[in-house]
C-alpha cells in the first residue's frame, strides 16, 4: 500500500521534473551573442580567404605554367624568364645564419635563465626585456643591422651582404628563441628534476640527461616556426643591404666572396616586383608569395607534426 | 682481550652490546633497545626566505628502522624530510638553521657536497615520478651517473634493484619500456627501485602512497619491511594507519601559532598510538582534530 502510494507520488514527481527540463524557452541573449562570436570569424577568416584567393588568382596560373623553371631561374628585367632561384637561395642563406648563431646563443641563455640564473630582481628584469625585445617592430632591427652590421663591422661583413642580412635576422629572433626555449624547460616538471637529483646526480647531469631532451621536441617546434618567421621578415633586410638582381655568385665565385657579396630574400624579390607597374611582374610577385607562403606552411606543417609526435602528458 | 682473563670477566667481554647487534630479523627489532642515530637534528628550523615552517626540531633517527612522520597539514612534515638530504636546496629561499647530522656529520657543512649527500640518502616522492625513459634506463641512471660502467655490471645493479623493489617478476620482460606506461603502484615501486639502485643508507620517502590504492599501498608497506633490514627508512605519511601498521617509530608534529611545526613527540609507534603522553597527540591520533 505505502509502496503504491509512494509510486504515485514519483509518477506526479517525474512529470513535475519533465515540464520543468523540457521547457522550450530560447535565450535569445546567447544566440544573440553566438551569432557575434560566428561573425568575427568570418571576418576574420574571409580577409584571409579572399587575400589568398587573389593571390592564386593572379599568380596561380603563371607558377603552374613555368613549374620548376620558376624556383630556379634568377631575377630578370624579362618577365617571360624572370624566377625566385636566388632568393630562396638567399633566404636559405640567411636561415643558416638564424640556425648557426641564433638557435645556440638563444637556447644557452635560456637555459642559463630557467635553469641556472636565481631568481633576483635582475633576472626579472632581464626576463622582461627579453619579451620586450621579441615584440620590437623588425624595421627597428633593421636599423639596428644597418649601423652595426653593415657600417661599423663592414671590414667582416663587407658591407651591404649576406653576412650582415643574416646576421641581421638573427638578432631579431634570437628573444623569440629564448622564450620559446625557455617555455619548452619551464614545462618540463620540477618532480623531474628531483628524481634526478634523488639519485645523486649533478645539476649539468640532470639538464643533460633529463631535462633537454624531455624539452627538445618543444625547443624544435619552437625553433621551426622561428625558421618561419625569418623566412618572411622583409624590412630588416631591405635596410640591410638586401637588393633585387644583384645576387649573381658565378662559379668561379669564391664562399667568401659570395657571403660577403651583394644578395636577395624570396620577401625581397616579392617586395621589388609588387612595386612594378606591368601586370607581368605583378603575376610573377603573385607566384613569388605562392612559394613563400607554401615554404612557411610546409614548416608549420612540421611544427605541428613535431609537436604532436613527441606530446608527452605528464 | 688477554687470553689470561678469568672465564667470568671473558664471558661479560665477549659477549657483544645488544646496540651494535645486525638485526636480523628487523620486524621484531626491540624497540627497547638504543639504536645508533643515522641522523641527529639539534635546535633546527626550516625557513623559506623569513618564513618559519619547521622550529627548533631536537630530534633522532636511529639506523636500520622505520620511522614515520605524521601531523596536520601544513606542519612541516615534507620541509623537515627534505632537510636530510638537502633537498630543499633547490628551492629558492630555502635554508635552515641549527643543524642535521648524519653519522656525526653536519649536512650543512660548507664542505659538504649535496649531490654526494643525495647519493647516500635517497629519495621517494609523494607523486610517482618515473623518468620518461625506459623502466632500465629509469633505474640504470643513478648507478651510472655514480661512476659505475659496463653493461653487465649495470645489468646486475637493474635487476638486483627490481628484485628488490618486488617489482622485477612484473617488468623482466619489458625492460625496454616505459617506465612512465606502468600503472601508478608499479610507477612507486620503480621509483623505489631507482632510489635503491645506488646503494644508499637511507631512504626517504614522503608520503609515498598516497598517490595509489589500497592494494599497492600494501605492497609498499610489505616492500619497507623488507628494505629495513638493508636501509634507514624515514616515512612522511598523512594516513595514520599507515604510520600505525608499518613503523617501528613516530614523530608527531604539529603547527604553533606562529604556523611553525614543532615536534610534539617521538617514541616507539606502539606508544604513540595506544599511550601518548601528549594530549596534542592522543587528541591526534584519536581523530579529535588534524
Amino acid at each position: 500500500m505505502a509502496g503504491h502510494s509512494a509510486s504515485l507520488a514519483s509518477a506526479s514527481a517525474q512529470e513535475a521534473v519533465r515540464r520543468a527540463l523540457t521547457g522550450q524557452r530560447i535565450n535569445l541573449g546567447q544566440v544573440w551573442f553566438q551569432a557575434l562570436l560566428l561573425g568575427c570569424l568570418v571576418v576574420a577568416l574571409g580577409i584571409l580567404v579572399s587575400l589568398l584567393a587573389d593571390v592564386i588568382q593572379l599568380g596561380g596560373g603563371m607558377l603552374v605554367e613555368r613549374g620548376v623553371d620558376f624556383l630556379t631561374s634568377n631575377t630578370s628585367s624579362n618577365p617571360a624568364i624572370a624566377g625566385v632561384g636566388q632568393g630562396i637561395f638567399g633566404s636559405l642563406l640567411i636561415i643558416f645564419f638564424v640556425v648557426t648563431v641564433a638557435f645556440p646563443i638563444g637556447i644557452g641563455a635560456a637555459i642559463y635563465l630557467e635553469e641556472y640564473a636565481r631568481d633576483t630582481r635582475l633576472t626579472r628584469l632581464l626576463n622582461a626585456a627579453i619579451r620586450n625585445l621579441a615584440g620590437v617592430p623588425a624595421i627597428v632591427y633593421g636599423l639596428l643591422g644597418l649601423g652595426i652590421f653593415v657600417l661599423a663591422l663592414s671590414w667582416f661583413t663587407g658591407g651591404r651582404s649576406v653576412v650582415a642580412g643574416g646576421l641581421t635576422m638573427a638578432a631579431l629572433v634570437m628573444p623569440i628563441v629564448v622564450i620559446t626555449t625557455a617555455e619548452a624547460l619551464r614545462a618540463v616538471p620540477q618532480s623531474i628534476r628531483e628524481a634526478g637529483f634523488g639519485v645523486g646526480a649533478t645539476k649539468w647531469e640532470v639538464i643533460r640527461h633529463h631535462v633537454l631532451p624531455y624539452a627538445a621536441p618543444g625547443i624544435f617546434t619552437g625553433s621551426i616556426l622561428t625558421i618561419s618567421r625569418a623566412f618572411g621578415e622583409t624590412a630588416p633586410l631591405v635596410l640591410a643591404g638586401g637588393v633585387l638582381g644583384g645576387f649573381a655568385a658565378p662559379p668561379g665565385k669564391g664562399i667568401v666572396e659570395t657571403l660577403q657579396g651583394p644578395y636577395t630574400a624570396l620577401p625581397l624579390i616579392i617586395f621589388n616586383w609588387a612595386r612594378e607597374p606591368s601586370d607581368a611582374f605583378r603575376q610573377l610577385s603573385a607566384a613569388a608569395i605562392i612559394v613563400l607562403l607554401l615554404i612557411i606552411l610546409l614548416l608549420n606543417g612540421a611544427a605541428i607534426l613535431l609537436r604532436n609526435r613527441f606530446e608527452r602528458a605528464w | 682481550m688477554s687470553v689470561q682473563t678469568r672465564p667470568e670477566e671473558r664471558a661479560i667481554d665477549i659477549r657483544p652490546t645488544p646496540d651494535l647487534l645486525p638485526s636480523q630479523d628487523g620486524a621484531h627489532q626491540t624497540l627497547a633497545q638504543p639504536a645508533e642515530a643515522v641522523f641527529k637534528l639539534t635546535n633546527l628550523s626550516c625557513w623559506y626566505g623569513s618564513f618559519r615552517a619547521v622550529k627548533d626540531m631536537d630530534l633522532e633517527i636511529g639506523v636500520q628502522r622505520i620511522t614515520s612522520i605524521i601531523g596536520p597539514s601544513g606542519t612541516g612534515k615534507s620541509t623537515l624530510l627534505r632537510s636530510f638530504n638537502r633537498m630543499n636546496d633547490l628551492i629558492e629561499g630555502a635554508h635552515v638553521t641549527g643543524t642535521v647530522t648524519y653519522h656525526g656529520v653536519d649536512l650543512y657543512a660548507p664542505e659538504v657536497d649535496a649531490v654526494e649527500v643525495r647519493r647516500r640518502i635517497g629519495m621517494v616522492f609523494q607523486k610517482p615520478n618515473p623518468f620518461p625513459k625506459t623502466i632500465y634506463e629509469n633505474v640504470a641512471f643513478g648507478p651510472r651517473v655514480g661512476g659505475m660502467k659496463g653493461k653487465k655490471k649495470l645489468d646486475e645493479v637493474v635487476e638486483e634493484s627490481l628484485r628488490r623493489a618486488a617489482l622485477w617478476d612484473e617488468v623482466k620482460d619489458k625492460l625496454g619500456s616505459l617506465g612512465t606506461a606502468l600503472s601508478g603502484g608499479q610507477q612507486q615501486r620503480l621509483c623505489i627501485a631507482r632510489a635503491i639502485a645506488v646503494q644508499p643508507d637511507v631512504i626517504l620517502m614522503d608520503e609515498p602512497c598516497s598517490a595509489l590504492d589500497p592494494i599497492a599501498t600494501l605492497r609498499i608497506e610489505e616492500l619497507m619491511w623488507e628494505l629495513k633490514q638493508n636501509y634507514t627508512i624515514v616515512i612522511v605519511t598523512h594516513n595514520m594507519q599507515q604510520a600505525a601498521r608499518a613503523s617501528d617509530e613516530t614523530v608527531f608534529l604539529t603547527m604553533g601559532e606562529d604556523r611553525a611545526g614543532y615536534l610534539v613527540e617521538k617514541g616507539p609507534t606502539a606508544q604513540i598510538f595506544t599511550n601518548p603522553q601528549n594530549r596534542l597527540t592522543e587528541d591526534y591520533v584519536s581523530g579529535r582534530f588534524g
